[in-house]
């Protein structure tokens, strides 16, 4: 991989800064201090209050008096817990993988095939971007019932096994694919499959790992399908089973917030896994041919 | 190997027809090179032919056959693409390798033409490398033994050597046609530099827009061009063509010059730079003062204003004469073209 590293010279040259104040330069750290505080501030405070006793649960200390595992312990021994983590994994997953597949499928056929209706069926996904989740509800909801997918895996998926969003940006990606490459492997006998599959595909791989953590992300803390389509308790995704922790007996805050802390694992995760494949994408994207 | 013929070849894009009826017959074996300018037709005849663009009108035949609904794999043809189209995800070997994928040959076969390709080409300590980590010249070098390891009948060439430096293109040019030579397959090339296209090509098909002007070998196109569009086209710097109107012995120009000549009435009078020299202003029937003169080495390119019309001729290497200089220029062999049409009067 040619990396271009600044030589140097041109280092020593640029490195000695005018040593006066910069009011520009200081204002902006402020403000991104401050954006960062504002930030870092809930996690931390979901990160305290998950080694916290009850007891002390509302006070503002980060540093808890009586550090305590035991939230952990709980939580991870509930039975509901785990299946609701393993119920989020598996629709999390299933939904992305399935993202990945037919936006890329779809966006790919709209940017490098011409046919008729084509700019119509790209105007019709992509005004579906501009209605909101809280609208689609209602007709999602009619739909599961008398397809008799209400509390359901399928349920809880189909919604999102597909998104305009994630169409649009690989047709916008699939745009910096030469048409060559597609050409080259057409003379050299791939099917349409193939090319779309064995030549496009791996060329756009940044954006498919972009997709992916979006789509993951949006999944794993999807909360208000989740809730209305789900009714037993083992159908549950995380976000619902740990709402219903604050609403069962009393608030369980300490255990909400235990919850939400293992919940953040698998979006870490899955970021570590994809955000690799962004950077190493555009190395290779900077390079011609 | 095989021969390719094109009748009445049209492309119409919506209403527009962006190819006339191109006619044109390859024979087997035969280096033949498509040039004109930018948005002549040279890329859509060339990827009709490989099956990658439909025919709207006429027939594209391979080796006897016509192969207007054949789909491009099935042609037997290979394609080297501008910017080369190798895929930046594949060592250097599945690169080469990929124009096999879909051959029904073994493994080891597979394997082997793929080693005797990259021999071929010196690209074998590279097999295991990513596309980044190769130069310009290697990455064409690539993309030519992804068409070679196919053993093709006919080679289609999109300007593949306009992405490299001038002395890279110089070299990889010599290697296509070495290569060439070799193999004796036909090639089909594409170019708009008129240099490239003289030095490879068997014959040379000059084409504008959508209309092939003149067909014939290099030497055909140069000493014996077609009409006026193709005499400026061949040969660096451009042919000179002055007005002039015969009278069946002499042609007058312009500036009032007699050139003995048998055209008559307006015609247009060739004059190629090097075809014309400086000589004694007195005894030489064109006169004018020398504007420029641009020293190359072995010869000095000399700008005249010949009553008022800018004239190039060429003068040697040393000792010519130069800008505010009268000079006398005795043309050495003229192309006469009709003055209306262009076309050449033989
Ligand atoms: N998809 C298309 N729709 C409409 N017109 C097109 C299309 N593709 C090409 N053309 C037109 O067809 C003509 C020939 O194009 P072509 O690409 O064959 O030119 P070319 O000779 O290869 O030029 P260049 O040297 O620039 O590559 C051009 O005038 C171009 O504008
Ligand atoms: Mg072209």
């Amino acid at each position: 991989m040619a990396v271009i590293e600044t030589p140097i010279a041109d280092r020593v040259v640029a490195a000695p800064p005018p040593r006066r104040a910069n009011w520009g330069q200081m204002i902006r750290w402020l403000l991104l201090f401050a954006g960062g505080i504002v930030m870092v501030a809930p996690l931390a405070y979901m990160l305290s209050a998950s080694i916290k006793y009850p007891y002390e649960l509302f006070d503002l200390n980060l540093i808890p008096k009586e550090p305590t595992f035991d939230n952990y312990r709980e939580v991870l021994g509930d039975s509901r817990f785990a299946r609701w983590f393993g119920n989020s994994i598996l629709i999390a997953t299933l939904v992305t993988i399935s993202n990945l597949f037919f936006d890329s499928l779809v966006g790919y056929t709209l940017c490098k095939f011409r046919f008729p209706g084509r700019y119509i069926v790209f105007i019709a996904i992509l005004s579906t971007l501009m209605i909101p989740t809280e609208m689609l509800v209602i007709p999602w909801y009619v739909m599961s019932s008398k397809f008799g997918w209400i509390d359901s895996y399928w349920g809880i998926m189909f919604p999102g096994m597909m998104t305009a969003f994630g169409t649009f940006l690989m047709k916008q990606f699939f745009e910096t694919v030469p048409d060559d490459f597609l050409e080259a492997a057409r003379i050299d006998g791939l099917n349409e499959f193939q090319i779309f599959w064995q030549v496009a595909l791996p060329l756009v791989r940044p954006a498919l790992a972009a997709l992916a953590i979006f789509v993951f992300l949006g999944n794993w803390t999807a909360f208000i399908w989740p809730l209305i389509v789900t009714n037993s308790v083992d159908m549950y995704t995380l976000p619902v089973g740990l709402k219903s922790f604050a609403v069962e007996q009393s608030v369980d805050w300490e255990m909400v917030m235990t919850g939400a802390a293992v919940a953040t694992l698998p979006t870490l995760i899955v970021f570590l896994i994809f955000q690799r494949f962004i950077i190493r994408g555009v190395v290779m994207a900077g390079l011609k041919g | 190997m095989a021969t390719v013929s094109l009748n009445k070849l049209t492309k119409r894009y919506g209403k527009t027809e962006v190819l006339h009826g191109i006619d044109l017959d390859i024979a087997d074996g035969e280096f033949v090179v498509l040039v004109g300018p930018s948005g002549c037709g040279k890329s859509t005849t060339l990827r009709m032919i490989a099956g990658l663009e439909d025919v709207s009108d006429g027939t594209v035949e391979i080796g006897g056959r016509v192969v207007n609904r054949v789909e491009p794999k099935d042609r037997d043809i290979a394609m080297v693409f501008q910017n080369y189209a190798i895929y930046p995800h594949m060592s250097v070997r599945r690169n080469i390798g990929f124009g096999l994928k879909t051959a029904k040959i073994s493994k080891e076969e597979k394997a082997k033409r793929i080693e005797a390709t990259a021999e071929t080409l010196g690209m074998t300590q590279y097999l295991d490398r990513k596309p980044s980590a190769l130069s310009g010249g290697q990455r064409q070098r690539v993309a030519i033994g992804r068409a070679m390891v196919r053993q093709p009948s006919v080679f289609l060439f999109d300007e593949p050597l306009s992405n490299l430096d001038a002395q890279l293109r110089t070299q990889t040019r010599i290697e296509i046609k070495k290569l060439h030579q070799r193999l004796g397959t036909t090639v089909i090339f594409v170019t708009h530099d008129q240099v490239e296209a003289m030095t490879l090509a068997d014959r040379i098909v000059i084409m504008k827009d959508g209309a092939i002007m003149q067909i014939g070998t290099p030497s055909e196109v140069y000493h014996s061009p077609a009409n006026t569009f193709v005499a400026r086209f061949i040969g660096a710097p451009s042919m000179n063509l002055l007005p002039a109107s015969g009278d069946g012995s002499n042609l007058r120009l312009a500036s009032g010059a007699a050139i003995p000549g048998s055209a008559r009435g307006d015609v247009l009078v060739g004059i190629r730079p090097e075809d014309l020299h400086p000589g004694d202003p007195a005894s030489a029937p064109m006169q004018g003062k020398v504007i420029l003169a641009e020293p190359l080495g072995a010869e000095t390119l000399l700008y005249v204003d010949v009553a008022g019309a800018e004239v190039i001729a060429s003068g040697p290497g040393q000792g010519a004469p130069g800008p505010g200089d009268v000079i006398g220029l005795s043309p050495v062999t003229l192309h006469i073209f009709d003055a209306e049409t262009g076309t050449a009067i033989r």
